[in-house]
């Protein structure tokens, strides 16, 4: 079974800050990381493979920092990267992206199964997953919250707003999974040691007949900046003693039916 | 003429797009037209005043596929030359706007907050860096997908000026994928995104007996009890229905009160259209007090009754 994981390059959003003067990210000396959600699709890929054998690739495109922060899904038990790497790919759009990931895996061999995260964790579009599946001409099957694989068969759960749905696909296909789905493991010290030794392939886009220039972008970009706060802000410090205040407010609000 | 075509499998989402598209295809000089596809009720569009309904009956449209309804609406896009697509943001409403998107080779926003003609251009807001900013962005493309938020707007309402239904023949391939069954999720399931008060638990909640606390708020203030995401899949205290947050909900009550929450984006995104938000948090420093208008500091199991207690 060959399984290639598609990830994302991200900044670690948990430690970005938000400059109140001008409500924008800070972003300078954030750690970069992959995915959330990728990384359930890894830690998916590698509890298969612990099951029934096979070869986990990594896909993924970025900047020059990927070939480092690769190395924390070759150290969670992916066997191999296989990146497209450029200076231009720091913040690429869906499109762009699917289109190095085609290609990416049209070099990393033969595939059974593709997986992803159901969206990336900065920009959750959601968009990448589907994209690839036209693009390879692959049957998608989103949101999975979990997944058995019979021979040449995949059953997965899928988690829709009001319901579960039992979808059924002959391999390969692509799968985008749900965060629900597991608990990415946390690698070793020795895992991680050795993360540095597994092979990674590295292609820059115009190996893989891709213009950078060719794609112009889709997406504008106005502003991206943090919601304003409109809130009162009026904290009771003195708690239970406090609630007739509260019950006070809301009512001159017009807030409680009576 | 070239349209502001919509399509939703959700009938409530829809009939907000199509309120959504009659605005825009007026100022944008576009024809609205909906894509009725299977058991979607073609009339009910007309009805609502839609101009022009096409509607495709086919065996494979029975229910929602992506492959095979990624088919349908790239034809119902060329027939009804399509220049702008609205797609209602859910689940299967995110995979087909990709999936679609791609084979249009358009461009394309999932998760649109707003979505608005602002000289010469559609401009839409969304959520990014997680939810730590919201980014407004335009399409360049000259097919563009946005995929709207339920909830953005009202309904359509029922309208006099009656559209026509133009039935489209669509040539159809089965999907790869076999549905083998559903399973609902909550057979209780609340209207969590139209609701107009929520009382939101998270972690603070020390045992899921307490969970009947915010219940008796709830009650006592005409909302539902909503979440955050540990709550319903760690816990599993509440059915993920309940979810608010960047996975899950987006609500905007005219009053919500979060209590034993700290805070965190992933949660905050899905709460802060709120009108009137109340934190309950025994941390002082506790983030949810910094996007409150009212904070209480105390323990929620003692607070919460209280206030039902007042309330009533």
């Amino acid at each position: 079974m060959n399984i290639f994981v598609c990830m994302k390059q991200t900044y670690d959003l948990q430690q970005v800050r938000i400059r109140r003067e001008t409500r924008q990210p800070v972003l300078e000396n954030i750690p970069l990381t992959l995915g959330n959600i990728d990384k359930n699709a890894l830690e998916e890929a590698v509890r298969l493979k612990e099951k029934s054998g096979g070869k986990i690739t990594v896909l993924s495109a970025g900047p020059e920092s990927l070939a480092d922060t690769v190395k924390e899904a070759l150290a969670m038990g992916a066997d191999e990267a296989v990146l497209v790497m450029a200076p231009e790919l720091g913040a690429i759009e869906s499109a762009l992206s699917a289109a190095l990931l085609a290609k990416a895996a049209g070099q990393a061999g033969p595939f059974d199964l593709i997986l992803l995260g159901e969206g990336s964790t900065d920009n959750y579009s959601g968009q990448v997953g589907p994209r690839l599946a036209e693009l390879l001409g692959l049957p998608q099957i989103t949101f999975a919250k979990s997944l058995v694989i019979e021979g040449r068969t995949l059953r997965a759960l899928r988690s829709l707003e009001d319901c579960l749905e039992e979808a059924e696909v002959d391999l390969p296909a692509l799968v985008t999974v749900v965060s629900e789905i597991n608990e990415p493991r946390i690698p070793a010290v020795t895992q991680i040691l050795k993360a540095g030794r597994k092979p990674k392939r590295v292609f820059r886009p115009e190996d893989l007949g891709i213009q950078i220039r060719g794609f112009a972008p889709e997406v504008q970009t106005q502003s991206n900046l943090a919601p304003i706060q409109n809130r009162k802000g009026i904290l009771f410090k003195e708690g239970a003693k406090d609630v007739s205040a509260l019950v006070k407010a809301l009512e001159e609000e017009g807030l409680l039916r009576r | 003429m070239a349209s502001v075509l919509i399509f939703s499998e959700q009938d409530r989402c829809a009939f907000e797009l199509l309120h959504k598209a009659k605005g825009l295809g007026e100022r944008m000089k576009l024809e609205v037209a909906a894509a009725a596809l299977g058991a979607s009720q073609s009339e009910e569009y007309r009805r609502r005043g839609c101009p022009r309904v096409y509607a495709g009956s086919h065996e494979l449209l029975s229910s929602f596929d992506v492959s095979v309804y990624a088919q349908a609406l790239c034809q119902v896009a060329a027939e009804s030359r399509a220049a702008v697509i609205l797609i209602g943001s859910t689940r299967s409403g995110k995979e087909l706007a990709g999936r679609l998107a791609q084979r249009l080779g358009a461009g394309c926003l999932t998760d649109c907050q707003s979505l608005e003609y602002e000289d010469g251009a559609l401009v839409a807001t969304r959520n990014a860096f997680g939810g730590l900013t919201v980014a407004v962005q335009k399409l360049t493309t000259g097919v563009q997908i946005f995929a709207l938020m339920p909830y953005l707007c009202e309904p359509a309402a029922p309208a006099e000026a009656g559209g026509e239904i133009v039935p489209i023949t669509l040539d159809l391939k089965p999907s790869p994928v076999r549905k083998l069954k559903s399973i609902p999720k909550d057979l209780g399931a609340v209207d969590i995104e139209g609701a107009e008060v929520l009382v939101c638990v998270g972690k603070g909640l020390a045992k899921q007996e307490d969970l009947k606390i915010a219940e008796a708020l709830a009650s006592a203030l005409g909302g539902f009890v909503a979440c955050t995401k540990p709550l319903a899949t760690d816990l599993k205290w509440l059915p993920e229905s309940r979810i608010i947050g960047l996975s899950g909900k987006k609500g905007k009550p005219k009053l919500a009160v979060c209590a034993g929450i700290s805070g965190q984006v992933q949660f905050a995104v899905g709460i802060r259209d709120a009108k009137t938000l109340v934190a309950v948090n025994t941390d002082p420093n506790a983030y949810i007090f910094q996007i409150a208008d009212y904070g209480v500091v105390g323990d929620l199991h003692q607070i919460l009754p209280q206030l039902t207690a007042a309330i009533k």
